[in-house]
């Protein structure tokens, strides 16, 4: 299936190693992955900090950059669920009824990585190897924007060598939520250091997540902290192979 | 007198929102320095996480057990939906039925109305006291505090509200006033302000209750007056009703000679049948009960039983402002069940007194902005993560997520001057439609080293983030540098 990467900005300029994985994957899976190199972001920064008349002309190149495919996927539940449940609504807001429709019909093909692969490839075993004790943190677009439920766990439980161990009060947020993290830092930071004391009862060597922003928020204190936890976004783990040997968080980009 | 009532009406002059400088709908501070000071508060941050951490799982319980919740909660939406949308013919209608049941209604535009009102009518009971059923919206105008001005006592009659009014102290949750405090302050308060309290008081729940009760007991007999709130009116009958768990409540609404109700103009229901809905609805999602303990209803006076003067004052305190605002006016369907407060991760850490206003949590963050005007509660639609929690445990399914994300760009538009956060926001909207110019940007972030080791150079507002977080190092490749290159 000729599939188009939706890589997200925060994923392309930071995290990068989340969205090579995905395309290794999906390759692996005997996919076609094509980058629309004009992409750069869904504007959701701006949507949620107030700024719906700034996003309009990023939400109209995101559809006009996406509209020729019919298979769309990102490596979060956050971009996608700004794409479902945003777009048309800035588009609408700014009297464009024209751009919301495709908006719509855009959503409609965009899948977080999860959705893809359960859904919409109708795989749960990867294939991958990833000898490692992991526990996974849900994060909030994906759980209650998405539903994705249980799809990202049913992957990980396929995967061999893998200890998936459960997260306590895993379904409450971690304290980032965009700009509130900068905007209400006190609030944000009790939030994460009950995120962190849950994550470091499970006594997992990898917290993963389907969303970069997330893990960079309970990277960053975990890394504070020098718990010695990595936090792993979960399409590394489904690229990892007894072949490719598993990526650490940190890991340098290669081809 | 018919009056014809214009709410939500297309507005030619800017809607009127609630007058500052009376009720408590406004806070000192902003959210973030109000959150830091109780953040602070380890006493304060155990206190709640047990409370809203034992009232969510006794909620989630039963709501598991309804096997039509969703059903229920869609129903719910709908009726309220459509009580916004013929708000003005309904009110009208309750109007008359309550006063052919012998009731008298009165309209208060404003707080300041309502309690002029409330305050003539306390006065020519000839009473210097009042007994109060728990209510939100009296609270909201200040309703004690013009009381006390013009010489008469109110009395919380709630456990939990006489807490807070005994202890000089402000609610903190709509449904558990004095969340914030535990049985040890509790007793602290009691034995400092209670009349004829026995000074050997213990700090256990049923001592605690009972110290209450002989307290109030004499009060509910010696006063001939009683102000309550409502959580439901229906138009077809002219019925109000009041729910509640202690008791308490039925006191007042039954013993005094006059009864004053205040209601906000939403509270009002079409049917008698819709009761059935939010009655299913109610306790379950706010105190986690199948069935609410105390439900009073009543309809006008009844010769020879209950008060034998019934008084009804409509408020509006902004409410006609929210209903003209096409997303805004969801929030006017809430319950005031809490539900969205015991299940959000920012009230459980920041409590109810960082949001200001006497609607705390998700709903408080939604609906004070707007009941005053953006201006005077402009930090409040930030003061969450869009985590959705809210959403999924409102029984009347209010997009509380949907509504902060429209309050925020309403926020960001009433400042008259462009901020640092505004030239940012353009900036990086220019750079990420040109993608030659973000491309260029991603090199310059990771070439860029000013933000020394980890971030921790960083100047505000940006060193919110790098007190407690380290900032990822930038990779030596962004990912279309990878992909260009393969």
């Amino acid at each position: 299936m000729r599939i188009a990467l939706f890589v997200t900005c925060l994923a392309d300029t930071m995290f990068p190693q989340a969205a090579t994985a995905t395309v290794r994957l999906l390759e692996r899976l005997g996919h076609d992955v094509v980058f629309p190199t004009e992409q750069t972001c869904c504007g959701q920064m701006h949507v949620n900090t107030g700024y719906p008349r700034e996003a309009v002309p990023l939400v109209r190149r995101h559809v006009r950059v996406f509209d020729p495919y019919d298979v769309i996927v990102a490596p979060s539940g956050s971009c996608v669920g700004s794409v479902r449940h945003q777009h048309a609504m800035v588009a609408r807001r700014a009297g464009d009824v024209r751009l919301a429709s495709r908006a719509e019909s855009v959503a409609g093909r965009t899948y977080e990585l999860s959705e893809l692969l359960v859904d919409v490839l109708g795989v749960t075993d990867v294939g991958a190897y990833y000898p490692h004790r992991v526990t996974y943190h849900p994060t909030c677009h994906s759980l209650r924007m998405l539903r994705v439920g249980d799809r990202p766990r049913q992957l990980l439980r396929a995967v061999r060598g893998l200890d998936l161990v459960e997260l306590p009060a895993a379904e409450q947020c971690c304290g980032f939520g965009g700009t509130f993290a900068v905007k209400n830092p006190e609030t944000s930071t009790a939030m994460l250091a009950d995120k962190m004391r849950h994550v470091l009862a499970t006594g997992a060597d990898v917290c993963a997540a389907g969303d970069v922003s997330c893990l960079m928020h309970i990277g960053g204190g975990l890394s504070r902290l020098r718990t010695g936890v990595r936090t792993v976004h979960l399409a590394e783990i489904l690229a990892s192979t007894e072949q490719s040997g598993t990526p650490s968080a940190r890991s340098a980009v290669r081809s | 007198m018919t009056r014809r009532t214009f709410l939500g009406m297309p507005a030619t002059a800017p809607p009127v929102t609630a007058p500052a400088g009376v009720g408590h709908l406004r806070g000192d501070e902003s959210f973030p320095d109000a959150a830091r000071r109780s953040l602070a508060d380890p006493q304060l941050r155990r206190n709640l996480r047990h409370a809203t951490t034992t009232i969510r799982a006794k909620s989630a319980g039963v709501i598991d057990e309804q096997a039509d919740w969703e059903q229920l909660r869609a129903a719910g939406a709908a009726i309220k939906a459509d009580t916004l949308h013929r708000l003005p013919d309904l009110l009208e209608q309750l109007e008359e039925k309550v006063t052919g049941a012998g009731g008298v209604v009165h309209w208060a535009a404003d707080a300041i109305e309502a309690n002029r009102i409330v305050t003539d009518l306390v006065r020519a009971a000839g009473a210097d006291r009042v007994i109060k059923v728990k209510s939100m919206a009296t609270q909201e105008i200040g309703l004690n505090e013009a009381l006390e001005a013009a010489g008469i006592t109110p009395v919380e009659t709630d456990l939990a509200e006489l807490i807070v009014q005994l202890g000089d102290d402000r609610p903190s949750h709509i449904l558990v006033p004095a969340i914030h405090r535990n049985r040890a302050e509790i007793r602290e308060i009691f034995l400092r302000e209670m009349p004829g309290v026995d000074p050997a008081l213990a700090d256990d729940p049923t001592a605690l209750a009972a110290a209450a009760r002989r307290f109030l007991r004499e009060t509910f007999l010696s006063t001939p007056v009683a102000v309550s709130g409502a959580n439901f009116a229906v138009a077809e009958t002219g019925t109000l009703a009041v729910v509640e768990s202690e008791g308490n409540g039925r006191m007042c609404l039954t013993v005094p000679d006059t009864l004053i109700t205040v209601m906000g103009v939403e509270k009002v229901v079409p049917t008698w049948r819709d009761l059935e809905v939010f009655l299913q609805l109610l306790p379950r999602a706010s105190t986690g009960e199948r069935m609410n303990p105390y439900t009073s209803m009543w309809t006008g006076v009844t010769p020879g039983d209950g008060p034998q003067a019934f008084h009804l004052v409509l408020l509006d305190n902004g409410r006609s402002a929210v209903l003209a605002d096409e997303v805004g006016r969801q929030a006017l369907r809430c319950i005031r069940c809490s539900a969205c407060l015991n299940v959000c991760p920012v009230y459980e850490r920041a409590g109810g007194h960082a949001y200001g206003s006497v609607y705390p949590g998700p709903i408080g963050a939604v609906l004070s902005p707007q009941l005053t005007g953006i201006e005077d509660n402009a930090s409040l639609p930030y003061a969450s993560t869009l985590c959705g929690a809210c959403y999924d445990a409102c029984p009347v399914k209010i997009n509380i997520p949907e509504l902060l994300v429209h309050l925020r760009a309403e926020a960001v538009e009433s400042r008259p001057r462009p901020t640092a956060e505004s030239i940012a926001m353009a900036a990086a909207a220019y750079t990420m439609d040109r993608p030659r110019l973000y491309a260029a940007g991603q090199r310059a972030a990771r070439l860029s080293r000013l933000a020394g080791r980890r971030g921790r150079g960083l100047p505000p507002p940006l060193n919110g983030w790098t007190a407690s977080r380290d900032l990822p190092e930038p990779p030596a490749q962004t990912f279309r540098e990878w992909w260009a290159g393969r």
